[in-house]
């Protein structure tokens, strides 16, 4: 029998596509999956726990305690006149925010082979559930975060409320699409060869003494590093945040601009490898 | 506009064996440097064949080459091979969880595969939310879900437990549930695989009955891999062989099952030992030879009727002995289960006994059969009983101008009388 060329085909499949075929729109119209996938995580993680969510305030503030301690106490490091517990903890959490995005969506080739090896959807609902459901997690320790701030506004008769807590949502939503875009090249690129999952571990813990997490950006103006801290893109997103929220640090448009288009830069060439790799993963992973 | 719906054009899939480690990075480098230049890619002109039991020469292999075929609307294909012929190959191809080396697939609407069921079931969620979770990952959306949620819990029967964390399921309620969800999937085509491995028997009934009716009622087209031949030939009407990633064989459900058995080493339809003392039976009985043959012709066809002969040697003196042979199915259905007195008079002699028979043209529809014979003593008593004995296949013959095969084992010809009753004008053009 012969067919003409023109019939209609709902789907082609085929070896290699396009560098730019995305397939977006797939993912738009897998948004039911993507919220129950979130949905599983919140509520898959603390099931037979008794203290539940509450587990998400637990880490942030022995964290806080711990860095308290070690770098303000043992090692004095200044805080840009903040009050060292909200100095630490507005670090940490947004921090956290971005390692869990990051750790959380490399391995996702890796981590659920089992389920993409027996059905197709969109590969990208994964990392996208996991930037969305550890944003869940950011806003419970935002919470936290919040209830510190009131404390020590009452006990130093200060509180901070300004405009610039309106840069919060877009800060958090650049550090997600830092951490997606890290990610999923790196999960990509562990599909064959694990080793990036071995540098993953440590790296990140590194990349956070680069940041100014611990330590205000001042500290570092004079000293040589100042570029290295600098061109991290990272660094305006961390130290933004905290002059988002607490009126006092460094703020530069500038940064974070030169910050925005190294995460688009990332995330471009993230869905492409990402893309690329979906198809055919299985026969390596 | 024709009613294909899959279209497998020309598809290869190439697997390299062993481990991922230095070696296989000098291959990808190579690769990517032929790339680079514009060249073909060196390691797809290699490749053995898929033989598991073979050594290679390389550590390419070929788990499917030059694979072309096409599926039409509501029809159920069954996708047959041994181990390793590249069933699961096809499928993963299909359902998009692997991408093919060569070739294209063209598909019209949407697809769900049910590739091992509870896909993405959440042993801690309960049973409510992976019907959603499942279903969303199958491609249903919210709203398809609820729509459909009491039909699913119905069919899965575990409405008891739907609160209920799934980890706590039996594994037949588990997959009852996940092959629930998957079946009430609205696509338009389906791909399955082995899922009816488990569960009972009251289930596997349930799913096939559930899979027939989505294919002819819905409309909707069914892949279908399993080893269970009855199961394919109860659901499929069409049927495609694979052996050893290659294509080889294309034919109605009964022409393909035959065929596999065929190449898969079919039962012979003569059985013959030369001594006694090594014969098969055991103290009472040795059975010599048992033979199946067509009555007028070379081959056993529907219209040439068959006869059978066995020869054996009998050690008991003096008893009632019986020979009691059973027709049956490939799948085990008994036809017949007829016997015979050989001796009635409690005189039987040690020596070797000959008894045969005949079956009439018709009697039997195309298809594979087997005999169980039974020895016995006064037809209450067995002494020696062998299962499928000789294994033997009846071919399809046209009758009239339709050359089908019937559905049926029996292709008997019944007379049927006709009348016909003129009716007065009026009443017919009234009507």
């Amino acid at each position: 029998m012969q067919y003409s060329d023109k019939e209609e085909w709902d789907m082609v499949i085929q070896p290699q596509t396009g560098w730019l075929d995305l397939h977006l729109k797939d993912v738009w119209k897998y948004r039911d999956l993507l919220w129950l996938f979130v949905k599983r995580d919140f509520t898959a993680a603390f099931k037979q726990t008794i203290l539940g969510p509450l587990w998400h305030f637990i880490q942030p503030l022995f964290t806080t305690i711990v860095f308290l301690v070690v770098f303000g106490r043992i090692a004095k490091i200044p805080t840009d006149g903040i009050e060292p517990a909200v100095f630490y903890m507005s670090g940490i959490t947004i921090w956290n925010y971005f390692t869990s995005c990051l750790t959380g969506t490399s391995n996702t080739f890796v981590a659920n082979a089992g389920i993409f090896g027996k059905v197709y959807f969109p590969r990208l609902v994964i990392p996208l559930s996991v930037v969305l459901s550890n944003m869940v997690k950011f806003g419970i320790q935002f919470l936290l975060l919040l209830l510190l701030m009131i404390y020590y506004g009452i006990k130093n008769q200060h509180f901070y409320i300004g405009l610039s807590w309106l840069f919060i949502p877009l800060l958090v939503a650049m550090m997600a699409l830092m951490g997606l875009g890290l990610g999923i090249i790196i999960s990509s690129l562990t599909t064959k060869y694990r080793d990036f999952t071995v540098l993953i571990g440590f790296g990140v813990q590194l990349l956070m003494y680069a940041t100014p997490v611990i330590y205000p950006l001042s500290y570092f103006k004079h000293s040589k590093y100042a570029a290295f801290i600098q061109y991290n893109p990272l660094s305006p997103l961390v130290e933004t945040f905290r002059y988002a929220i607490l009126g006092a640090g460094s703020y530069n448009s500038g940064m974070l601009l030169y910050s925005g288009s190294v995460i688009l830069v990332f995330l471009a060439i993230g869905l492409i490898i990402f893309n690329r790799v979906e198809k055919g993963f299985m026969d390596t992973v | 506009m024709s009613n294909t719906v899959i279209k497998v054009e020309n598809i290869a899939k190439q697997y390299r064996l062993g481990e991922v480690g230095t070696g296989s990075l000098s291959h990808d480098v190579n690769r990517w440097w032929h790339k680079v230049r514009g060249k073909e890619d060196p390691y797809l002109k290699i490749g053995d064949s898929n033989d598991r039991t073979q050594k290679g020469n390389t550590d390419y292999v070929w788990a499917l080459k030059n694979i072309n075929f096409e599926v039409k609307q509501g029809e159920v294909l069954g996708i047959i091979g041994r181990n390793g012929a590249g069933k699961s190959t096809l499928l993963k191809i299909l359902s998009r969880t692997t991408a093919p080396t060569i070739g294209s697939i063209k598909i019209k609407g949407r697809i769900a595969s049910l590739l091992e069921v509870g896909t993405g079931f959440h042993p801690e969620l309960s049973g409510r939310d992976n019907i959603y979770l499942n279903g969303a990952i199958l491609g249903m959306s919210k709203q398809e879900i609820t729509r459909k949620f009491d039909e699913i819990v119905d069919f899965a029967g575990v409405e008891r437990y739907i609160n209920t964390p799934v980890k706590r399921y039996s594994s037949g309620m588990y997959v009852r549930l996940a092959f629930a969800v998957a079946a009430h999937l609205e696509s338009e085509i389906l791909i399955v695989d082995e899922v009816l491995a488990v569960g009972d028997a009251e289930f596997q009934t349930k799913c096939l009955g559930k899979m027939k009716d989505v294919s002819t009622n819905g409309g909707r087209t069914v892949l279908f891999v399993s080893h269970n031949m009855a199961a394919v030939k109860q659901l499929c009407n069409k049927g495609i062989i694979l052996k050893n990633g290659a294509f080889e064989f294309e034919g109605s459900t009964l022409e393909a099952i035959t065929h596999y058995q065929k190449i898969s080493g079919l039962a012979s339809s003569y059985f013959h030992q030369g001594t006694i003392q090594s014969a098969l039976g055991n103290h009472n009985i040795r059975i010599l030879k048992f033979s199946v043959q067509a009555i007028s012709q070379d081959f056993i066809t529907i219209s040439s009727g068959l006869s059978f002969n066995i020869e054996f040697y009998n050690h008991n003196a003096d008893i009632n002995l019986d020979v009691t042979i059973e027709l049956k199915t490939n799948d085990d259905l008994v036809i017949l289960h007829i016997g015979k007195l050989v001796t009635q008079n409690k005189d039987s002699m040690r020596g070797i006994y000959f008894v045969s028979g005949e079956l009439p043209p018709y009697f039997l529809n195309a298809g594979i059969y087997k005999f169980k014979v039974i020895f016995g003593q006064d037809q209450r008593i067995a002494l020696y009983i062998k299962d499928d004995i000789v294994q033997f296949e009846v071919l399809n013959e046209a009758i009239g101008s339709n050359n089908f095969v019937r559905p049926g084992f029996s292709a008997f010809q019944i007379p049927f009388t006709h009348s016909f009753k003129q009716l007065e004008d009026a009443v017919a053009t009234d009507y």
